[in-house]
């Protein structure tokens, strides 16, 4: 069985990454951050409404994976899919328009928070009902086997998603037809109210033990132990040598949505999470203490940021909502 | 210019809350994501978080205040080079921009959009036109099931795109032999077996036709996609409209549905108003053979999901199917199978069977029935079948399943809106019985519409006994 225990990697196989990789992730994670927070305030204001999960803490998890990917890879994910938007290079405006429900955003005001997509950036959602995405990122993956492109899925589900029967039926076809697919399991160690814990027996990353499929765990808070993994799970998906598991152990700050006072974990816990573990402030302290930039070049990247989130958030209110003939749109495809 | 920090909604229903506690105080520094206060709602304490940075200038609201409004300036962020005592208290009418912006949204819910009260494309509308009887000049004898195996296999040959998958679809050659032939010819990329495991091939089939493939799911009967329905309406159905377009779902999910012969409840159950309740799927229930051809055809070509409902017991009937292969039917479009001025009668599925026959002995009576094929029932041929109604003035809904929210239901809809005037009398549903299908040959019967229930329904519409 291929399923690994975290490892220390060894000096002489940590990879190196030049100043623009570190700066780049820093960048990525930054853009989802100050994303995230605007997204919550804007919520706060009244101009997002119903559900709207934050993805806050996360950052690391799929920046750090989606650096592993070559063009044409196709992401799928949950609910809680801002950050994995942003990370594919969708367009902020389009994501936080579509926030706001109006017309300038991907899915012109009729999806929402939890229901976006691009083509384009083979971003195929966005999925509301937990782990409906693990069945439609497989076929992804079969699609990719079927007309052999060359490329791979990566499906995100979170750590409740992961007791659903669809998901074992998926890993199950998966491993039999060798398909081209990375499951990336985000725990960040609660679905909604319940732990980890009171939910599921076992190990995560040994889910697909039974049906041959290798998991590793992965320091979900450092986007360079993500990027590694990642890389790995990657190759050995495209080589065609079937699915991968990756259980990346991470940490949402946030409630589950807007609406949560997470009642179910302590003060402290986040607390500690924040000032120790943050993927962001900890990647910043690398960058500074090896010298690849200073103060000043991380915070004309900070001020860049802002101002892309300014202008999204901006561009969000002022994109009129969707006309009123749209209600009878995109139902069926004019055969 | 100071940042304003407003009162924050922090649920969908909150509009005013107690404002407990001040974390940071007036001249402390504030990153993003600092927590600046502590809010009470009606449901919960939860924590304000900063989003820009500074330094808190004024508190405007002191802790305790109770009723704060959503969205009332509770607190000024100043920049670093900023004077924190010069700051002035904003009237509260004074809002920012972007209060307004949230006036505007909340003001639009008394001044509501006028819509359109129905969809630009009505219920109304004409039948797809079809030139599918020209092809009846030359035709074979097939049955329902070398039909449809013929549709798969011309449209396989056609685009590569097309596969199969399925329970026993390749090497057993298919549960009802529906896929006789097929891994012979197409090989196993694109005729497979899929273990037995619906909610997971749906969903897949479903990410494969958000990749651009053409799947044909076969369930080994529809009864066994109720584990897969969530697939097949939310994921399929529904994906277009949430993408704004972006996400068609070409796929067609095909299989036995309805009663096939006494295998009780479980194995026994008609699925057309379920799915057909559904905007964003395509629901088609042949009857003949010729019918399974050429809307199989139409659906693996559709761009759309399409739940494409078969009768086992039809599989084994034959039909004359025109030999061309380019004989097509369009999805939408119902068949007058027997012309008459007395009664109309709509059936579909293997019920169509039992309305031609019911016709046949009402014929021997001097009644004239009509009877309507529908083949598709969504979207419906309402035009069809309101014509013959203007000429006949009454109706007989025939359907295999239950009568709550059914197929009937929906035609006695559409004559109460489409046909009041024509009709002289009410619509009659003829439907399976309300209760799971029982095993025992002669209640079997009892729960399913017989030739004679629906000569009984024409003559109680005729007011003859
Ligand atoms: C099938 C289904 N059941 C329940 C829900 C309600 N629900 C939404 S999110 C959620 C928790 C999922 O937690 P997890 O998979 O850990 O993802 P996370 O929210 O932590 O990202 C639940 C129960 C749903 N959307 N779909
Ligand atoms: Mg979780």
């Amino acid at each position: 069985m291929a399923t690994s225990r975290r490892r220390k990697p060894q000096a002489d196989e940590t990879p190196q990454y030049s100043t623009e990789q570190l700066l780049k992730y820093y960048r990525e994670m930054l853009l989802i951050r100050r994303f995230e927070e605007k997204a919550g305030q804007m919520y706060g204001m009244g101009l997002i409404g119903g559900f709207c999960h934050l993805y806050i803490g996360q950052e690391a998890v799929v920046v750090g994976m989606q650096n592993a990917l070559i063009p044409g890879d196709s992401i799928i994910t949950s609910y809680r899919d801002h950050g994995h938007m942003l990370a594919t290079d969708m367009d902020p405006k389009g994501v936080m328009a579509e926030l706001t429900g109006r017309s300038g955003g991907y899915s012109k005001g009729k999806g929402g928070s939890m229901h976006m997509f691009s083509r384009e950036k083979k971003f195929f959602g966005g999925h509301g009902i937990v782990a409906a995405q693990v069945p439609i990122g497989t076929g992804l993956a079969f699609g990719h086997k079927y007309t052999q492109d060359g490329n791979i899925n990566v499906c995100y589900l979170g750590d409740g998603a992961i007791n659903q029967g669809q998901v074992y039926e998926s890993f199950n076809m998966a491993a039999l037809w060798k398909l081209p697919v990375v499951y990336v399991i985000e725990n960040n160690k609660y679905a909604m109210g319940t732990s980890q814990h009171r939910a599921s027996a076992g190990e995560l990353c040994e889910r697909g033990s039974a049906y041959g499929i290798p998991g590793h765990v992965v320091d979900g808070m450092s986007v360079l132990a993500v990027k590694e993994a990642s890389e790995k799970a990657v190759a050995h998906a495209r080589e065609g040598s079937g699915p991968v598991i990756l259980e990346m152990k991470t940490y949402r700050y946030r409630g589950h949505s807007m609406s949560d006072p997470a009642k179910y974990r302590t003060k402290e816990e986040v607390t500690k999470m924040r000032t120790e573990m943050d993927p962001i402030d900890n990647l910043k302290k690398l960058i500074l203490e090896n010298g690849s930039a200073d103060e000043d070049a991380l915070k004309t990247i900070d001020r860049d940021i802002k101002n892309i989130v300014a202008e999204a958030a901006d561009f969000a209110t002022q994109s009129p909502e969707p006309d009123p003939a749209e209600l009878w749109t995109d139902i069926l495809i004019e055969a | 210019m100071p940042i304003e920090i407003l009162m924050p909604a922090l649920s969908p229903t909150m509009t005013e809350g107690k404002l407990a506690k001040w974390v940071k105080q007036e001249g402390d520094d504030v990153k993003s994501g600092d927590i600046l206060a502590e809010i009470e709602t009606d449901k919960a304490t939860m924590e304000v978080e900063a989003v820009d940075e500074g330094k808190l200038g004024k508190i405007l609201i002191a802790e305790g205040t109770e009723g704060v409004a959503v969205n009332t300036p509770i607190a000024l962020l100043v920049g670093e080079d900023e004077d924190a005592d010069k700051l002035e208290t904003p009237e509260v009418q004074d809002n920012t921009t972007q209060s307004a912006a949230l006036q505007k949204v909340k003001g639009e819910e008394e001044t509501k959009p006028t819509l359109p009260v129905e969809p630009p494309k009505g219920t109304k509308a004409a039948p797809p036109a079809s030139d599918e009887d020209k092809y009846f000049d030359k035709t074979v004898k097939l049955t329902v099931r070398e039909a449809l195996r013929d549709a798969m296999a011309e449209e396989m040959r056609r685009d590569d795109k097309v596969f199969v998958m399925g329970e026993e679809v390749a090497e057993y050659q298919g549960a009802y032999k529906v896929t006789q032939g097929l891994l012979q010819e197409f090989g196993e990329r694109r005729v497979i077996d899929t273990p037995i495991t619906e909610h997971g091939f749906a969903g897949l089939g479903v990410g494969a036709a958000f990749h651009g493939l053409k799947p044909v799911v076969e369930f080994m009967t529809f009864n066994f996609a109720m584990q897969a329905i969530d697939h097949i309406i939310n994921s399929a159905a529904k994906t277009l409209y949430m993408s704004g377009g972006q996400m068609g779902c070409p796929i067609v999910f095909r299989g036995p549905n309805g009663a096939a012969s006494r295998v009780a409840a479980q194995h026994s159950q008609e699925y057309s108003s379920w799915y057909a309740h559904v905007p964003g799927l395509k629901v088609v229930a042949p009857y003949s053979a010729s019918d399974a051809k050429g809307l199989l055809k139409s659906a693996i070509r559709d761009p759309n999901p399409v739940v494409f409902l078969e009768h086992e017991i039809l599989y084994g009937h034959s039909f004359d199917v025109p030999e061309d292969p380019e004989f097509i039917v369009p999805i939408g479009r119902a068949k007058i199978m027997r012309a008459g001025k007395d009664v109309t009668i709509t059936a579909f599925s293997f019920m169509v069977g039992q309305a031609l026959a019911a016709a046949e002995r009402l014929a021997e009576q001097g009644i004239e029935a009509e009877v309507i094929n529908l083949r598709t029932i969504r979207p419906l041929d309402t035009e069809t079948i309101v014509n013959s109604v203007k000429k006949t003035n009454r109706l007989v809904s025939v359907e295999e399943g239950w009568p709550f929210a059914g197929i009937g239901a929906e035609m006695s809809a559409l004559m109460m809106e489409q046909a009041f005037d024509y009709l002289d009398a009410p619509v009659y549903r003829v439907h399976g019985a309300d209760v799971p299908m029982p095993y025992a040959a002669n209640l079997e019967k009892l729960a399913l519409p017989q030739p004679e229930d629906i000569e009984k329904a024409v003559k109680a519409v005729l007011y003859r006994s």
